[in-house]
């Protein structure tokens, strides 16, 4: 990790800009998902289009999964220099006085959602990769939905979701607003920009457990 | 009142350290911290024992040189004041206070309570400052028009007295908003400007090789520190720091 990326500004900078880059993801995952709620036949014409997309598969998708290595990678690089720095703790140290409790355990929530996407990769992304590029099956653009609300008829698969989801809230509502201070973005519109950042983190997440909650409990 | 104070007490640079137990009595909640501090002392002298050494020097607040973390949090739980300011009336009588270095690897202690914060001085000496040609023709400042706005923002930024409780609070002894504070009050004014991206570059610079933690935006350091010094200096220096980079 050389050169501009050297530097501690640099480090948080490029940790600001990977984070946002996979807020935007979560939005577009959490409209597409969403969709399997009132439209199967919609919900199967659009995974199908992404599971087949050349532009999709080809340059979206690995860009996507460096963002995800790259942002977990340097929270860890980030982690590390900030332990070191302070050699000796406190005796008594009394954080809860001067921040909140998301914004100094950021690696901890961010520990459950890297738990969360092994899971979510065991669940959807090995079988689908296998699925098309192992076993190359022949493309049936019918079968994404069942394959979705199949997952969710375990409880405690369900469960195991909706808790990292809360996590994902955790982690979102001090990161999200904090990707714009690290970039240096604050101006009169950052009070503004917060009060979303923060809307954001709440309802995308309580949008996923309700999802994975609708097909549970539609398929009872 | 009666104290119950629990006080880190370290021989030296190199000895192992340990909280020891100081119970202390007669203290007025008129008096200030220091002076809780100088009552115990005395007692020590006169028990034959080694007094308790902690830094001190204008006793007002302006300084910087007083730096004790008091039950958790730098200057103690009042807010906007440094350690000489706080009074012991902010407590109740039978309490126990917890007294401790401000703790960073950049910031080793010294002696019991004391800190060497020299690290804050080479930050300051990488480019904490303007260069001015004080050959007998320097050119009066007042002569430059000066936005108010962006004056008051930068005499804010100055009022940094560098006593260190942003690095003690932060949870990753962190010094960026000290060094924010530095590079913004010569980055708001046109006499700064003309170093700008060197000074930014070369303070980071300095503050990275020190050895403090990376900014978690957690904003301990805003209220914790006694001059009120804003966040807004960070994201400031954060946008200097891009241009500068950008720049080469």
């Amino acid at each position: 990790m050389g050169g501009f990326l050297n530097s501690t500004i640099a480090r948080k900078v490029a940790m600001a800009l990977s984070g946002l880059f996979l807020v935007l993801f979560l939005a577009q995952h959490f409209s597409i998902n969403f969709i399997s709620v009132f439209s199967k036949d919609l919900f199967n014409e659009i995974s199908h289009f992404m599971g087949t997309n050349f532009f999709v598969q080809a340059l979206l998708q690995p860009v996507l999964i460096f963002g995800v290595i790259f942002h977990f990678v340097m929270g860890f690089i980030l982690e590390a220099k900030n332990r070191s720095a302070r050699n000796i703790k406190y005796v008594k140290f009394n954080g809860n006085e001067n921040s909140s409790w998301v914004s100094r355990n950021m690696i901890y929530t961010g520990l459950v959602v890297l738990a969360f996407l092994a899971l979510h990769f065991y669940d959807f992304w090995f079988p689908e990769m296998i699925h098309k590029y192992i076993e190359s099956h022949p493309e049936d653009a019918a079968r994404y939905y069942d394959e979705l609300v199949a997952k969710f008829q375990s409880p405690i698969r369900t469960i195991l979701y909706v808790v990292s989801f809360v996590f994902l809230a955790l982690h979102l509502y001090h990161g999200f607003s904090s990707s714009f201070q690290s970039v240096g973005w604050r101006n009169k519109y950052a009070k503004g920009l917060r009060g979303f950042t923060q809307a954001y983190a709440i309802i995308i997440p309580l949008g996923f457990i309700f999802i994975a909650l609708f097909h549970y409990i539609n398929n009872l | 009142m009666k104290l119950n104070l629990k006080i880190w007490r370290q021989e030296n640079a190199t000895a192992k350290g340990k909280i020891v137990d100081y119970p202390v009595d007669g203290i007025d909640g008129d008096m200030s911290f220091l002076e809780m501090l100088d009552i115990l002392n005395e007692q020590l002298v006169e028990k034959g024992e080694d007094t308790i050494q902690f830094d001190h020097d204008c006793r007002e607040g302006i300084c910087g040189s007083c730096s004790l973390q008091i039950n958790g949090e730098p200057h103690g739980p009042d807010k906007l004041i440094a350690t000489c300011q706080l009074h012991m009336r902010s407590f109740k009588d039978g309490d126990t206070i917890y007294i401790e270095p401000f703790r960073a690897k950049a910031f080793p202690v010294i002696k019991d309570l004391i800190v060497d914060r020299t690290a804050f001085d080479r930050i300051q000496q990488a480019w904490g400052y303007v260069s001015v040609n004080t050959s007998g023709n320097t050119v009066d400042a007042n002569t430059i028009p000066v936005e108010k706005e962006k004056a008051d923002e930068s005499f804010n930024a100055a009022t940094c007295i560098g006593c260190g409780a942003c690095v003690a609070a932060c949870k990753n002894a962190s010094a960026m908003l000290f060094t924010s504070a530095k590079v913004s009050q010569y980055a708001l004014l046109p006499q700064g400007r003309v170093e700008a991206t060197e000074r930014v570059k070369a303070m980071v610079r300095q503050m990275d090789e020190e050895g403090f933690g990376n900014c978690s935006n957690t904003g301990a350091c805003e209220i914790e520190c006694p001059k009120g010094i804003s966040l807004e200096n960070i994201a400031r220096m954060n946008r200097e720091y891009l241009a500068a980079s950008v720049k080469g």
